[in-house]
């Protein structure tokens, strides 16, 4: 780049230089600033989650309680996943990425509920700051799964605090995911029809759904602890006139499409970044699309698989067992299809491409590994085990959070208007991978093995396995990491980003890097299919 | 040889090598599947790389016929390993009626276990080799999991409700028995063995003297089988004061009960299994017998699971009594 475009840059308004004032960010309505304001939360969730995980790990480098003791050990792993679920994965790719994205890809203003928008945010934080007050006052132990009667009896740790903290959360999913819904629907850009919409909004439009019909569920459910918690009202205590299986029932009713709401965002920017850097229209669009769709409403009817040993009758096991099943159908159909987009491409291999394909890899074992646990027989075994523990990282990290990281990196210069460094990004996205691969790939052996889960102290022939383990969380931690760093740095220091710096398609390329505050000069008009690769012309803003 | 290497479990019962043989398939499956789109996708990012920014893709927009391929046969495929998946299950859902019978409650932090004949144990479990063994589990407090891998088998243990789990050990030998469900601070100590021994050790072992104190609700040196201990609580309870098999009695009889279908208010009926007893004494008004008042007080919180199962064992020997 010559000096004369950077000098129009800095001279060119848009939503990040419009206005510095504090109460510019606090009171914004813009889309955009609401996505940074979103980032900033999720990421200090992230890494307070991640130290969790970390202490656990290191804890568990050796049979015996060293570090910590059991209590603290259980709160650990409770907050560990409490955080990284319900206040980093459910709002991660949807509120930071699908909140700048969506109104920019369908080329609208904003997203048709601004003001709704913003109060999602706030609505989040105070969700996070009771999880937080829970976490700084004592934590709690029950495991993210609140199990009753443990949660409802059992437990002197700050359960309540921790429950209001994420039945708010889940008010701010359904504030974004009706607005996504909305938006999609009724602000479209002349000529964008359905089928003509990005696979990353067909994604996200699936897990809007699956928001707005599972969210209120866990509300309830939630509440419902609380209830018998503080006033002994009997629900889900035996000993009060409740049912223990009814709480596991409600809790995954929500919990397993939940599953959805963190890997179809995901899968929706692995099919942007495969197409784009396979310069390439998508194989299968149609299907890829369908099948969003298609596990969103699957995804709903297998929750039963959770319980397969908790005394559900055989007859609800054999259903929820074959639609578990039919519901792995759909992501293979995804995989296949990324894979043949690459047949007869042009592929480069920028780190969001290598975090792309990182993505397949890890997600196939965590799809293929997921076939064990539906298998009726085979469950009895594994059921509660390492290989859950195993099975749930490599769909949740190796797959949610490589597409996350593949979604932050693509569309960094968009955001920010920079680029990152591109050598130390693979190196950080291959440290990820290998890290990744370590620490998870010995659970599923601990798992056959029969090494239960949740355990403070296990026996020592289980050792070898766990200090694999151990060593690839650290590895895995430095990968975390080290985004985080140069990220930051390039905001300052990083080269300047062109309008369409991957020369991708898609209306967010059309306007500039980073975009005004009300993303298009005109409404674009939309004439073709989207990926409609080879990019006929390279137009600078 | 895997177990050699430390990657499988012993087996030692007679499903652990089916479970084995289904979990070996789909290691199996899964290599082929994974190992398929690595190699494709290796192949494809080598041999299309982007040689010179000249470079154009070929563009294609899918095929249905491919669609269908890779939809059909993942399809089939996982139908098939569902039927296999589900046979396995059906097999470990139902104990062979000659099983011996162990009571197991959970509490936190133990395993309190029951033989038949009386004997008790806690984080220990004592079985013959070459016999199937059902345990009927239930839980004091919290929900636990009883899980011992070397037989491949795990089953909650609920509190308020009766499971049942079942396994025929084939080899000699101390395994691990886990809790597989977290319940609190120390569920990971809440571990526990299992020794198979030879049928004439078991005997030996069942009949030797026991530790005092550990003895069902007897102070003599022979235990009290868990039937018999049933019947003590029985009339201790003053059960018997109304289940009296004359005409006239508040309650009705129980003698040949368990195992019969029995006739409820408004026209239901129910089986008398281990479940339908337990609820009836806890909760006498859940389940009203056709021409009875609803009198009976709830011994809910007034009987331990230990006792209520003893009770369960009792009225079920009752009826044992009736058929032979």
């Amino acid at each position: 780049m010559d000096t004369q475009v950077t000098n129009e840059h800095d001279r060119q308004e848009h939503y990040l230089n419009v206005d510095y004032g504090i109460r510019s960010w606090l009171l914004t309505r813009d889309h955009k600033r609401i996505a940074l304001l979103y980032l900033g939360s999720i990421t200090f969730m992230f890494f307070l989650g991640g130290i969790f995980a970390l202490v656990i790990r290191l804890e568990l480098l050796t049979p015996a309680g060293d570090i910590v003791g059991a209590d603290t050990y259980n709160k650990l792993f409770t907050m560990h996943g409490v955080i990284m679920i319900f206040f980093f994965l459910i709002p991660s790719i949807p509120a930071v990425l699908g909140n700048f994205l969506v109104p920019l890809m369908i080329g609208a203003r904003d997203l048709a509920f601004p003001r709704i928008n913003l109060a999602s945010w706030y609505i989040y934080s105070l969700g996070a700051l009771f999880g937080l007050w829970a976490v700084f006052t004592g934590g709690v132990d029950t495991g993210w799964t609140f199990y009753a009667p443990y949660s409802t009896t059992a437990s002197y740790t700050k359960v309540v605090p921790t429950i209001v903290g994420a039945f708010l959360v889940g008010f701010s999913s359904i504030f974004t995911g009706l607005n996504f819904i909305v938006t999609i629907h009724r602000m479209r850009a002349p000529g964008l029809t359905w089928f003509r919409l990005p696979l990353f909004i067909w994604a996200h439009y699936a897990t809007s759904v699956i928001i707005i019909l599972g969210t209120p569920v866990i509300a309830i459910t939630l509440g419902l602890v609380a209830v018998e918690r503080v006033f002994r009202i009997g629900i889900f205590d035996p000993a009060l006139g409740g049912d223990p299986i009814l709480f596991q029932h409600l809790f995954w009713f929500y919990s397993h499409p939940a599953v959805y709401i963190m890997i179809l965002p995901s899968m929706g920017i692995i099919s942007e970044v495969i197409t784009c850097f396979s310069r390439k229209r998508i194989f299968g669009y149609s299907f890829i699309a369908v099948s969003s769709l298609a596990i969103a409403l699957l995804g709903f009817l297998v929750w039963g698989h959770h319980m397969f040993v908790s005394g559900q009758s055989v007859y609800a096991a054999l259903i929820f067992s074959v639609l578990s099943f039919a519901v792995a159908i759909p992501s293979a159909v995804k995989v296949f299809n990324w894979t043949a987009t690459l047949y007869k491409g042009s592929i480069s291999f920028e780190a969001p491409m290598v975090y792309a394909l990182g993505f397949i890899g890890l997600f196939t074992i965590g799809g293929l590994t997921g076939l064990f646990l539906a298998a009726l027989g085979l469950d009895v075994h594994v059921h509660d085990t390492y290989f859950v523990v195993a099975h749930f990282h490599y769909i949740m990290v190796g797959g949610a959070i490589m597409g996350y990281l593949a979604g932050i990196h693509f569309w960094w210069p968009k955001i920010t208007g920079r680029l990152y460094p591109e050598t130390l990004a693979r190196i950080a996205a291959l440290i990820v991978f290998l890290g990744f691969n370590l620490t998870f790939f010995p659970q599923f052996v601990l798992g056959y093995l029969g090494m239960p889960r949740r355990y403070y102290v296990y026996p020592p022939e289980f050792q070898v396995l766990n200090v694999m383990s151990t060593a690839g969380a650290t590895i895995l931690g430095v990968g975390y990491l080290l985004p985080m760093l140069y990220l930051t740095w390039s905001l300052r220091w990083g080269a300047r980003a062109g309008a369409n710096p991957w020369r991708a398609t898609g209306l967010e390329w059309q306007t500039p890097s980073p975009p005004p505050t009300y993303n298009f000069a005109t409404t674009p008009l939309v004439t073709e299919e989207p990926y409609a690769y080879p990019l006929r012309e390279a137009r600078e803003y | 040889m895997l177990e050699r290497l430390g990657l499988m479990p012993t087996q030692a019962s007679t499903v652990s090598g089916d479970v084995d043989a289904l979990y070996l398939s789909l290691v199996g499956l899964s290599l082929v599947f994974s190992l398929g789109i690595a190699a494709a996708l290796a192949y494809f990012a080598i041999a299309y790389r982007r040689r010179s920014e000249a470079h154009e893709a070929e563009q294609i927009h899918g095929s249905l016929a491919l669609e269908l391929v890779w939809s059909i046969i993942p399809f089939t495929i996982a139908m098939g390993i569902f039927i296999w998946g589900a046979s396995l299950f059906v097999t470990l859902k139902r104990p062979p009626d000659n099983a011996l019978e162990i009571f197991a409650v959970g509490k936190q932090w133990m395993w309190k276990l029951q033989h038949l004949e009386g004997r008790r144990e806690i984080n220990a479990l004592h079985i013959p080799v070459g016999r199937p063994v059902k345990v009927t589990l239930t839980s004091e407090d919290v929900i636990h999991s009883f899980f011992v891998p070397a037989f491949r088998v795990k089953q909650d243990a609920v509190p308020g409700r009766y499971s049942t789990v079942w396994f025929e050990a084939t080899k000699t030998g101390s395994f691990h028995l886990f809790c597989a469900e977290y319940c609190g601070t120390e569920h990971s100590g809440m571990i526990g063995t299992v020794t198979v021994m030879e049928p004439d050790d078991y005997q030996d072992w069942l009949s030797a003297e026991m530790a005092g104190g550990m003895a069902g609700t007897a102070q003599g040196d022979d235990p009290l089988s868990v039937a018999a201990a049933g019947g003590e609580l029985f009339r201790g309870l003053g059960c018997h004061t109304c289940h009296r098999q004359t005409a006239g009695a508040l309650g009705p009889s129980l003698t040949e009960l368990f195992g019969s279908q029995v006739s409820l208010r408004g026209g239901r009926t129910v089986l008398a299994d281990e479940a339908y007893l337990r609820e009836s004494i806890v909760d006498p008004r859940a389940k009203l017998v056709d021409g009875y008042q609803p009198v009976m007080p709830t011994f809910q919180g007034q009987v331990s699971e230990e006792g209520l199962m003893q009770l369960v064992a009792y009225i079920k020997s009752l009826a044992a009594e009736q058929d032979s």
